[in-house]
């Protein structure tokens, strides 16, 4: 069987220094939504463009339908479709014309382009700003569009590098809906995020990369099921009592608890037992947690177990100083098991 | 990966590559991308009318401020100005050439165009022939404002319309050493920045301003055989006509002429088509290989 995308043991070097890929291997089912993760700078992008063929490995092979990038980039071009990490439009042209560009520069004829345009701003509720020049446009509704013109020649691969990022929980669900349909009808698409819950909802298959190197791959569920059962969450009152719980319930479980600012977390195979357990020795401590739950691991726990770092979006925050990132983690976290 | 796989269905809207060679896409996406910039120009009239207002500036500069104190054998001032400053008007015209691919670069646009089954040529051409278009809308301009402060056509109008053609060639071959200027900026505003060391020693050293007799002569080495004076004599010789030996403006100087020779308008015709020859190709290829 041909895969839609394989690539066997791609490197790339940028400016003789920064290896951006250091032997990437994986591949991807026809017909299956794939999602790639990792951290910044990690080499999610290196791996979208070498398959899009717009920059080439160092060494290493990838193939798209059996074609390899490097030696058939023509035919490659002529099956795929990309959206890459800046909404690439042209804010001088209007929505329709990006699309018009988009689609010639595609071989599809004039008539073709106009149909499929027509429907895909219709798709993407670009229809009543379709004449209007991109600069006007909002950063969701650039992104959209974006979207939009690597699907104007119904692509059999579709390359998404960070579809969704800046873009309002309305305008996530479209593009959601739009890659779940697109699947439906058999393409194949390749998505990076730095949102886990999107990974999470749509892909079939992952693969986490940190450092141009595959650290783990499987399905989201395997994946969570590798780091135990639950995840026992602690919150307590300040950072140093947060600490000192960390310190104090080292023996516990098998796995050492990690702190999070005010919250510690403990992987556990059993958790009542170790709930009662963890109380217990709090309390021979003197501390008093304000917030205990049990929940599911969420992929936020695999990708922080695998990298040693947040998601993107919450560090950032971290780095901001902002004391919220707790708050938020566990905000997010509710909203998923909801 | 050991699962059975879906069959890919033939996606019935694929692109055709079909009908047509190479040449013929090639030439079909030159124009898509050529159509792209040149709608991207009628949405910056601001951009276009103020990249207009220097060269009339100049115009202005030269004629009634410097020109009175500069000595031009065989031609009134303005006969000798005009040529030389239509072709530094389409010499700078070009550095847009440099500042659009950059911001295509910075936007992720050449990202996307790399993707695309389209001619590698395309991206190139089309930036290049669009700006073409906007150096002979400048000309127009600059034939009005010319004709405005006494510029007489010194030949015929099939001269001097082929005076123009020549300086839109010129400029069409600089643009493309432009765009690998463009693509080899990290940004539009150093792309700007990176044109002009490299202009300004073409430009103003050069026999558009002042002829060549009044300059050191080790200037004159230089600025005799550099491509711009030469498309400068060239243009001059079909747009006002050759010096007339007994015509000294101002009158009370008196340099000896030595005019420039019929030959000028081939050789500004072989440079043009060998600067086109060598930059073309490298900066197709820089449009390739570049790092994003």
């Amino acid at each position: 069987m041909t895969l839609a995308i394989q690539l066997e043991d791609l490197r790339k070097t940028f400016a003789g220094e920064v290896r951006a890929l250091d032997g990437v291997s994986f591949g991807v089912e026809p017909g299956t939504i794939f999602g790639l993760l990792g951290p910044n700078g990690a080499g999610k992008t290196t791996v979208v463009r070498i398959l899009t063929t717009v920059l080439r490995a160092d060494s290493g092979r990838a193939y798209v339908l059996g074609h390899d990038v490097m030696t058939e980039p023509v035919v490659v071009r002529t099956l795929i479709g990309l959206a890459g990490q800046n909404a690439a439009v042209d804010e001088n042209l209007t929505g329709a014309e990006n699309l018009w560009m988009v689609g010639r520069l595609n071989h599809m004829s004039r008539a073709h382009v106009s149909e499929r345009s027509a429907q895909l701003l219709e798709q993407f509720s670009l229809a009543d700003a379709a004449n209007r020049p991109t600069k006007t446009y909002s950063g969701g509704m650039r992104r959209r569009l974006d979207v939009a013109a690597s699907l104007v020649a119904n692509p059999k691969v579709l390359f998404l590098d960070e579809p969704t990022t800046g873009l309002d929980p309305e305008g996530r669900a479209d593009v959601w809906a739009m890659i779940e349909s697109r699947v439906a009808e058999g393409t194949t698409v390749l998505l990076t995020t730095q949102y886990l819950e999107e990974a999470d909802r749509l892909a079939e298959h992952l693969v986490v990369i940190d450092h141009g190197k595959v650290i783990a791959s499987g399905t989201p569920a395997s994946l969570k099921a590798g780091m135990g059962a639950t995840v026992l969450d602690l919150g307590l009152a300040d950072e140093p009592t947060a600490l000192r719980a960390g310190e104090a319930l080292k023996g516990v479980n098998e796995k050492a608890p990690a702190v999070y600012g005010r919250t510690v977390e403990v992987n556990v195979n059993d958790g009542p037992r170790v709930v009662t357990e963890a109380l217990r020795i709090l309390e021979a401590h003197g501390i008093v947690p304000t917030t205990l739950a049990l929940r599911e691991p969420s992929l936020d726990d695999v990708f922080l177990a695998l990298t040693g770092k947040r998601t993107e979006v919450e560090e950032a925050e971290g780095l901001d100083g902002a004391p919220s990132s707790d708050g938020r983690r566990s905000r997010k976290r509710r909203s998923r098991s909801s | 990966m050991t699962t059975t796989a879906v069959p890919v269905p033939e996606a019935p809207l694929a692109a055709p590559s079909s009908g047509g060679g190479r040449l013929y896409w090639a030439v079909a996406d030159t124009l898509t991308v050529t159509k792209r910039n040149l709608i991207a120009y009628t949405r910056l009239p601001e951009a276009v009318f103020f990249s207009s207002v220097q060269p009339v500036m100049f115009v202005l500069l030269f004629r009634y401020v410097f020109g009175g104190a500069i000595p031009t054998p065989g031609y009134h001032y303005v006969q000798f100005l005009m040529p030389g400053i239509f072709v530094q008007t389409v010499v700078f015209t070009s550095i847009g050439t440099s500042i659009g691919l950059a911001e295509d670069l910075q936007k992720g646009l050449i990202e996307r165009f790399r993707a695309l089954p389209m001619s590698r040529w395309a991206v190139l051409a089309g930036r290049t022939t669009a700006d073409l278009c906007r150096s002979l809308f400048v000309m127009v301009l600059m034939t009005a404002v010319g004709y405005a402060v006494g510029y007489r056509i010194g030949t015929n109008v099939f001269e001097y319309l082929l005076g123009i053609l020549l300086l839109l060639l010129f400029s069409y071959a600089l643009s493309w050493g432009f765009a690998f200027i463009g693509l080899s900026a990290p940004n539009s505003e150093t792309a700007q920045l990176m044109a002009f060391p490299i202009l300004f020693p073409l430009v103003f050293a050069s026999s558009a301003f002042v002829p060549l007799q009044s300059m050191p002569g080790w200037m004159q080495v230089w600025a005799k055989h550099q491509p711009v004076s030469i498309v400068v004599s060239a243009a001059r010789d079909l747009m006002s006509g050759t010096p007339k030996p007994d015509l000294v403006f101002p009158p009370f100087t008196s340099i000896v002429s030595t005019g420039p020779t019929a030959s000028t308008v081939l050789w500004a015709v072989v440079w043009s088509l060998g600067i086109l020859a060598v930059l073309a190709p490298v900066s197709v290829r820089r449009y390739r290989r570049r790092a994003l």
